[in-house]
């Protein structure tokens, strides 16, 4: 059976160990040794919507785990500018190649390809719905820079369109991580999935002020208020830089405490917090690399 | 009077009270509607104007139960349990009779089902299913309270069912 990766939700808390250990032992290849476990695979990568780390830690996991990729390229040059169904293009490309990266502007994209597709797809974003490729990468970067153990975790900023979000306090709700969801109420978490994360048997508590609660966590995950997921722009403009770490918001944090965020960043992040001891968020990317070979591996050692 | 003795031993609950639409020898009787959504019952089974079959629709007829409740009644087409069973969707009370030369010969009450497949539209608009994509609307079904959960966006629908129908 085809294993894809569309949703945490179709991983269970031994399945996500399994990946995380795995990202452990390819660290050092991520780093640059030698590897040949995928030579002769291929990976395409198919981006309807822009990604510079997500893109390029795929294909960089590929190359040093001895595969190849190839590109769907400009969407503009492509067959989708003619008109082609996301479902003909992923049988076409399923031809060629041996897995299936693919983003999505529409939600459940990655789920319909997957019913298409004769390799395993893995979902690096569909629209405002999924990505767990995301979510597994932070899971780690907790895991390396701090604990998953007894975590106490506040997470900052859209909490209502980002999809990073959803999908990562899920899985925290796994590990029985006590949460705080830090947002200007029009961007509050949606009910229903705080409604899912309760069935869970989430901890969830809910604030607007990052100070209330930051002398009591061991992360800080901060996101970045995305303009392009607002339907109006007027609303963006009222919360637009509402949230901004800075080094003097941060000596009310515990000694331990780290700062995370999936980037590009805008200003919720003061640069001069990049020298601080709490910043882990380079770090974070370049753990995508080592997660997302731990997942093609999976994905292509079963194709 | 064979016709009478039919009716004395048969579906004399149904028809003894709702004489305003007469009674059937072959085929389904949708009986406790929740009244108003009759026409809706028959559009989530795809009973429409190019339909051969005789169809009776009574609305806010006087009900004991429900006080005011439409029924539905399709002559020659013994409708499955598949096919009934979404209409608790919109009629959570209502009851199937399968009739057969007068007599009911089953009755049941609708079911929801696990899965219910091609029946809603997704109120994301952004879903996948909501595209030019070869994709089949597909939602999982919470019973109490009622939610449908699309299999693609994870969207939930839980009011105004009625409206999402195809």
């Amino acid at each position: 059976m085809l294993r894809h990766i569309i949703s945490m939700k179709d991983f269970s808390r031994d399945e996500i160990d399994i990946i995380l250990k795995r990202a452990k032992d390819f660290e050092p290849i991520a780093r640059g040794q030698k590897s040949s476990l995928l030579s002769g695979k291929i990976l395409a990568t198919l981006f309807y919507e822009p990604s510079t780390r997500t893109r390029l830690s795929f294909e960089t996991a590929m190359k040093r785990l001895g595969g190849e990729v190839i590109d769907l390229g400009s969407i503009e040059k492509s067959s989708v500018a003619k008109g082609e169904t996301l479902a003909d293009t992923i049988r076409v490309i399923g031809n060629y190649a041996d897995a299936i990266v693919l983003r999505h502007p529409r939600e459940g994209a990655a789920r319909m390809a997957a019913q298409f597709s004769n390799v395993p797809i893995l979902n690096a974003g569909d629209g405002a719905g999924h990505h767990p490729t995301q979510t597994l990468l932070d899971l780690y970067t907790i895991m390396r820079e701090s604990s998953l153990l007894n975590l106490r975790i506040a997470i900052v900023g859209d909490l209502k369109y980002g999809r990073t979000v959803h999908s990562l306090a899920y899985a925290l709700s796994m590990y029985h991580a006590d949460m705080t969801l830090i947002s200007p109420k029009q961007l509050q978490m949606p009910d229903v999935i705080k409604k899912d994360l309760k069935k869970q048997g989430a901890s969830i508590s809910e604030t607007t002020n990052i100070e209330d609660v930051l002398g009591d966590i061991e992360v800080l995950y901060v996101t970045r208020i995305q303009k392009e997921r607002f339907p109006d722009p007027a609303e963006y403009q009222k919360v637009a830089g509402i949230y901004r770490v800075t080094e003097e918001l941060l000596k009310k944090a515990r000694n331990n405490l780290i700062i995370m965020h999936p980037l590009p960043r805008l200003d919720e992040i003061d640069p001069a917090v990049d020298r601080t001891k709490y910043a882990r968020y380079f770090e974070q990317s370049f753990y995508g690399v080592p997660v997302r070979m731990a997942l093609l591996a999976m994905a292509m050692e079963l194709a | 009077m064979k016709r009478k003795e039919a009716d004395k031993n048969t579906c004399d609950g149904l028809l003894k009270k709702e004489m305003r639409v007469r009674p059937i020898q072959h085929g389904t009787v949708i009986d406790h509607i929740t009244a108003g959504q009759a026409l809706n019952v028959l559009k989530i089974l795809g009973i429409s104007g190019t339909t051969t079959a005789v169809v009776s629709v009574a609305m806010n007829v006087p009900s004991a139960v429900l006080e005011r409740k439409d029924i539905v009644k399709i002559e020659d087409r013994e409708l499955k349990e598949q096919e009934v069973d979404r209409v608790s969707l919109i009629a959570p009370d209502a009851t199937i009779n399968i009739i057969r030369d007068f007599e009911v010969i089953d009755k049941h009450r609708v079911e929801l089902p696990e899965q219910l497949e091609g029946v809603m539209k997704c109120d994301n608009p952004n879903c996948i299913s909501n595209t030019s994509e070869p994709v089949i609307s597909k939602f999982t079904v919470n019973k109490k309270p009622v939610e449908l959960r699309c299999i693609y966006c994870d969207h939930v629908i839980s009011q105004g069912i009625a409206e999402h129908l195809i």
